[in-house]
């Protein structure tokens, strides 16, 4: 038996594509391990991958941010563009926050750091972090434009054949309000494409490779003639799907029509409602992204994200509609919005591929972020401190068509939440209570998963200003094929002051923020539940006695002997 | 029970272990595997060794039985045997299969769920359909207390002793029989947990309580609860069955102490193992990568990567200045394609090493992408891979070996096995050739490079992990299916030495001989290096030292005692911290600026760069004490050299040519130590195959290691 040469030289690719998925895993790894913001030490929120020479994604680490996943396939692009091919050279690393040739707002950073092999241009790594503070008025949907939202860095040279621009740094420091921890994020996001290149590097002299340019076409051709063929497998149908959602002051209606053709897929949002005032507003980047995303989740799990996978998704918006913004559109909170659009996107394609997709969830995070100083309204004590403090939180994820919704984890974002323990080193906030929320998973034959709740305040001697982020509370998760919703958002105070969804709201010394978070909506009716599921979440708390009789017919006899049973500490299952 | 394994009267060296066991002492490893039970009994410079099947219902039978036939074999009585050292999977089975005690969780209001909670997020971002692993504990089973301590260690609200009695009343009405005591900044101030102790210890005097000031006394909620519960949950089981074992034991005359191997590569009381029982998680490959750092200390090795591969899984640790590489946080029980992130983490100290689906018995498909993928769903031993000839239909990495030409089908297991090569070839083509339009044997190519391509992936990234470039790094092999692809994944990462050791089928039991008396301590103290507070520092560090001394000893009254100084260090507001080894000068009288310098040493080597102008904190300190091993009598050089006699040739594929090769086969039993043999070469033995591909050549040492080193471009010309 003698193997033929193409037959071999399958075998090196195939060896090869597992090597780059290897290195790029490896530089989100060093972003993890040498970042500074909670938001990306803690919580994942980054993304890395490797480019070819004319910018074409070649792979991607799987990260907790779908939002980054098209618009790092775009970004590199940006940057050959705007730095000029001829001003390439070995020791350069590229910075923007551009949110429309980056990633959608002023707080994600990308770095771009061409790659040279044995002194040949090869290529590009390139990687995304979301940042506490970019200055401005702080991360919140308060700005009537992006000029308010903080510090932007066009396309440009953060370091030229290795020499950083020490002018830029100081821009830089001067405007925003944690610049150690700006400063050292841009360093880490240098680090981590440096340790990319070094493993490519490697790569290429162990395959003695002088190029990507075979590589690429191999990874490109395969993903594309697979996504082709689980497109070319599907019924050529179109659909439409709309979701009404709360917006800053007016809801806000997305609309989407989906055209499943023979090799592609048309994802357009006309319909859909116009700009807001304010910055909860999508750069077209990020809804591509989120609406690529849930198709790829439905249709392609399985293929990883390149230029050619990506390419048979055509998403579409108007102009000036709430997702696809243009500058100068305040966007600090696009992720609001644009977490939204997988479920909007399902609304139409349950209707081409029913029970494939999940009941609508709690979608956008449940993000917030503390300003604390100390107390105003009296002297402040000794050691009280100023500090900016981020917290990424989940409410419940949809129920499936086979399967309950996930309790207080989140869907589509893919981000962690920080350990409390964490987040209170990071200045003087207090959680008192994060933990489920019973009965706010929306009813059905299969469970909504619940939500949770939150109370945020500070230690003594601090006030706060709380931006909240916030959705669903007049528009909860809506069931789908009978099953319930999901329970809405709310806020206030512990004193019932009221609060808002959105914004920056101030908060007096000795008050807490009191929050409850959207739970996912339940799949099927809920009288095709199985009575034992429904003993367990009874027993477990997941839902309440009341919630037992009212949502799924429970008798008064059996719910008392399942607490007697838990109080005995027998098994209910 | 069978006897699997041959006694092997092995050319080992005296006994390695510490100092004050002299060699007239006989000692025994003990090993409880998934599948087998190994026990080595060594007397002065002999080793003898079995292998029995694992009793699961009472695996102390299976002790008893080998303690029985290796005593036999050296023909010694039991009541001889001086000391046990054992290791056992009991406690990850446990965990695995949730056969844990019926536990409770106490924690702080407001966050009953900390451990059902976990991230918030999904370990598999493209699957609608995930199911989350379940916490060990249902909801119903976490009560919660009024009170709270701050992020700087003080009480914002005291804990009623009221609260805690309304508790234990309920603990006490469900029967349960074990509590695991999480609360919130507890690792800063323990005096809540240890309340919630004294009062359970008054009211429950029969309950087990675990506290996790004390299991796992670390930042971050989430893996300091699980750790805790996780150590409740076995805790009943692991006292009973420890306590059982020395019942046994003594009634048939084996009046010895018997020590336990912990996740961290060294040795622990039966008391303190019945303590904390999660510290025995692990502790089987533990012992392996301890089997290694001993032969990297024989051969005077400062840079070695063990490597373990059986049927299901592959290990890979670091072992640097002959000293296994250790982390203080890891996952078990991973739910789904050993995928990071679906298993529950472990928040102690362990020899880090990276484990990976991939095994003799890892099954190869073609996804949609037409990329050959292998693993982690394993063949099993029923029906096995398809060359077992047991109804086995897909392709397993051991079918890709045999039509390779690594495996002769009719000496698999000594003979004990006959493997059908048609089988495979056809498997190989039905999964893997007709979707991809290749022969069979290029399908067995395509398995093989991607299985041994994933294992050089994890090596890789693992070294970078560890800020380790692997040029340089000698590879120590052993587990039966690693000896079969050491070679290739030696060319793959451009390491130049393998070394096969003998014994390598009991490798772990025999580690643990070779472990030292260890405890490491540990304590949270945050100080920015510009509040650099030397006084404090030293007495953190004494205070650590005599804790961690006083565990060992506990175990050994006389032995000498190291200690290894350690401080977390990073950047003001990074997360992760990298550990900083301090000599105990540098411990006695801590300097700022040599802590600085420390830091920007390993953080440039680490990420190629430091960060200006930022400040530098500490976060946790450690101190690891540990008994002397006892120093390691060098390895006697090779006298001279002869060529090995191969007793034949046959078919071999090389992968690094990407074509057949005629390879010469050499019994290992027949080589003298000395005796050399060119690659491509096949050198087998009962248990295993070495495979020696064409860029390597291979040498017995006289302690019966087979030294597999890469030839250079002049001795191949």
């Amino acid at each position: 038996m003698k193997s033929t040469n193409t037959n071999t030289s399958d075998v090196a690719h195939q060896v090869m594509w597992n090597r780059l998925i290897s290195v790029v895993e490896e530089q989100a790894q060093a972003l993890v391990r040498t970042a500074f913001s909670t938001s990306v030490r803690e919580a994942g929120d980054l993304s890395a991958g490797v480019y070819d020479t004319s910018g074409r994604m070649l792979a991607q680490a799987v990260t907790g941010t779908p939002g980054h996943v098209n618009a790092m396939a775009d970004a590199v692009a940006h940057f050959i563009r705007r730095i000029g091919p001829e001003n390439i050279f070995e020791g350069d690393i590229y910075i923007t926050n551009d949110p429309w040739e980056g990633t959608g707002h002023l707080h994600d950073i990308t770095v771009v750091t061409p790659s040279f092999h044995q002194n040949l241009f090869v290529g590009f790594f390139a990687c995304t972090a979301h940042i506490v503070d970019i200055g401005g008025r702080g991360f919140g949907a308060d700005a009537a434009s992006i000029y308010e939202e903080g510090l932007y860095l066009p396309i440009m040279k953060f370091a030229e054949r290795g020499i950083v621009d020490k002018t830029l740094i100081h821009i830089v420091r001067g405007n925003v309000r944690e610049p150690d921890q700006l400063v050292g994020d841009i360093y880490a996001l240098a680090t981590c494409n440096e340790i990319g290149q070094r493993r490519l590097s490697e790569m290429m002299s162990e395959f003695g490779l002088d190029s990507l340019s075979g590589i690429a076409t191999f990874i490109l051709e395969n993903s594309r003639r697979a996504t082709l063929e689980r497109i070319a497998a599907l019924p050529r149908k179109t659909a439409s799907g709309a979701m009404r959602i709360d917006g800053y002051d007016t809801p806000i209606d997305l609309v989407v029509k989906l055209d499943l053709q023979k090799d592609r897929i048309l994802c357009d949002f006309t319909g859909t409602s116009g700009l807001d005032k304010k910055g909860i507003n999508v750069p077209m980047v990020y809804t591509k992204a989120y609406a690529c995303y849930a198709l790829k989740c439905a249709i392609a799990p399985e293929i990883p994200n390149n230029a050619a996978s990506l390419e048979p998704f055509e998403v579409t918006a108007p102009v000036d509609t709430i997702v696809n913004a243009v500058h100068p559109a305040p966007v600090a909170l696009r992720h609001i919005i644009g977490h939204m659009i997988p479920d909007t996107v399902y609304d139409a394609l349950d209707k081409i591929l029913p029970n494939l997709v999940p009941a609508e969830g709690a979608g956008t995070l449940c993000n917030f972020q503390v300003s604390l100083r100390p107390r105003t309204d009296q002297t402040a004590p000794d050691g009280t401190v100023r500090a900016e403090v981020l917290a990424f939180n989940s409410g419940g994820s949809g129920a499936r068509p086979g399967t309950d919704g996930m309790n207080a984890t989140a869907f589509p974002s893919g981000v962690m939440t920080m350990p409390i323990e964490a987040t209170e080193h990071v200045g003087p906030v207090i959680i008192w209570r994060k933990e489920l929320r019973p009965d706010s998973g929306g009813a059905g034959k299969y469970r909504g998963g619940l939500g949770q709740y939150m109370e945020v305040g500070a230690a003594e001697g601090h006030e706060f200003d709380f931006q909240a982020m916030f959705d669903r509370l007049d528009h909860p998760a809506r069931g789908r094929q009978g099953g319930a919703d999901g329970a809405p958002t709310t806020i206030a105070r512990d004193d019932q002051a009221g609060m808002k969804g959105k914004g920056k709201q101030f908060v007096p010394h000795g008050r807490r923020v009191m929050l409850a978070f959207p739970g996912g909506a339940g799949y099927g009716p809920a009288t095709g539940r199985d009575p034992a599921l429904v003993r367990r979440d009874l027993a477990r708390g997941y839902i309440s006695a009341e919630a037992a009789v009212a949502e799924y017919g429970m008798t008064a006899k059996e719910i008392e002997t399942v607490l007697d049973t838990v109080k005995q500490g027998g098994d209910v299952e | 029970m069978q006897e699997i394994g041959l006694v092997s009267r092995q050319r080992l060296n005296s006994a390695q272990g510490p100092a004050e066991m002299t060699s007239s002492m006989i000692r025994l490893g003990v090993d409880i595997g998934g599948t087998f039970t190994d026990v080595v009994l060594e007397q002065g410079e002999q080793l003898f060794s079995t292998k029995v099947l694992t009793t699961y219902s009472a695996p102390e039978e299976a002790i008893l039985d080998g303690i029985a036939q290796v005593c036999a074999k050296a023909d010694v009585e039991t009541s001889e045997i001086g000391q046990i050292i054992h290791g056992t999977t009991l406690a990850t089975n446990a965990l695995i299969e949730r056969r844990g005690a019926r536990t409770v969780l106490i924690t702080t209001n407001g966050f009953r769920d900390v451990i059902e909670m976990r991230t918030e997020s999904r370990f598999e971002q493209y699957d609608l359909n995930l199911v989350l692993p379940e916490p060990l504990l249902p909801r119903q089973n976490r009560y919660t207390v009024a009170e709270r301590i701050s992020a700087k260690g003080e009480v914002l609200i005291p804990l009623e002793r009221s609260d805690v009695e309304r508790v234990a009343e309920d603990i006490r009405a469900a029967g349960f029989q074990s509590v695991a005591v999480g609360l919130i900044h507890s690792y800063l101030n323990e005096s809540h947990e240890r309340m919630v102790r004294d009062v359970l210890a008054e009211k429950l005097p029969d309950v087990m309580v675990s506290l996790s000031s004390e299991v796992s006394p670390q930042m971050r909620e989430y893996e300091r609860f699980n750790t805790t519960v996780a150590n409740a949950y076995i805790k009943p089981l692991m006292k009973s069955y420890l306590g059982r074992l020395e019942g046994r034991l003594s009634a048939t005359g084996v009046n010895c102490p018997i020590f336990l191997m912990h996740s961290g590569g060294g040795i622990i009381s039966i008391e303190s193992a019945a303590e904390f029982p999660v510290r025995l998680v692990e502790s089987g490959p533990a012992g392996g990568a301890v089997f290694a750092a001993n032969i990297a200390a024989r051969y005077g090795l400062d840079k070695v990567l063990s490597f373990d591969m059986g049927g299901t899984t592959a290990k890979i640790c670091l072992i640097k200045n002959q000293t296994p590489k250790t982390a203080r946080v890891f996952e078990v029980a991973r739910t789904y394609r050993f995928k990071k992130g679906s298993g529950m983490p472990i928040s102690i100290p362990v020899i880090d090493m990276v484990e990976i689906g991939a095994g003799g018995g890892s099954l190869a498909h073609v996804d949609a992408m037409r990329q050959i993928r292998v693993g982690p769903e394993s063949a099993g031993s029923e029906p096995g891979p398809a060359c077992y000839g047991r109804g086995g239909e897909r392709p397993a990495v051991t079918d890709a070996d045999l039509v390779l030409g690594k495996l002769d089908p009719d000496n698999f297991a000594g003979g004990s096995i006959q493997l059908h090569t048609s089988d495979s070839a056809t498997a190989l083509d039905r999964a893997l050739g007709q979707p991809l339009g290749m022969d069979a044997q290029t399908a067995a190519f395509g398995l093989a490079e991607v299985v041994d391509e994933n294992m050089a992936n994890a090596a890789r990234v693992h070294a970078v992990e560890n800020g380790e470039d692997l040029a340089g790094y000698t590879m120590i092999a052993f587990g039966g299916a690693a000896p079969l692809h050491a070679g290739r994944l030696c060319e793959k990462l451009g390491v130049d030495r393998l070394l096969v050791p003998a014994g390598a089928g009991v490798g772990s039991a025999i580690g643990f001989l070779r472990a030292p008396f260890s405890f490491e301590a540990t304590r949270s103290l945050y100080m920015k290096l510009s509040d650099f507070a030397p006084d404090t520092i030293r007495n953190v560090l004494a205070e650590l030292k005599q804790e961690a001394t006083r565990f060992v000893r506990s175990c050994d009254a006389t032995a000498d005692i190291q200690a290894e100084f350690k401080a977390y260090m990073r950047y003001t507001g990074q997360g992760w911290e990298i550990s900083i080894i301090l000599t105990p000068d540098q411990a006695e009288t801590p300097d700022k600026e040599v802590f600085q310098r420390l830091f920007e040493e390993d953080y440039a080597a680490l990420f190629g760069r430091v960060v200006d102008g930022m400040d530098i904190e500490m976060t946790v300190w450690a101190v690891n004490a540990t008994t002397l091993p006892a120093p390691v009598s060098a390895i006697a050089p090779l006298s001279n050299r002869s060529q090995a006699q191969p007793t034949g040739t046959r078919t071999l594929f090389d992968p690094a040519l990407a074509s057949p090769v005629q390879a010469a086969i050499v019994q290992r039993d027949a080589m003298e130590s000395g005796q050399q043999i060119t690659g491509p070469a096949i050198i087998t033995e009962d248990e295993t195959t070495i495979v020696v591909p064409s860029s390597r050549q291979a040498v017995a040492q006289t302690d019966g290691c087979i030294d597999v080193t890469a030839i250079s471009g002049e001795e191949r010309s």
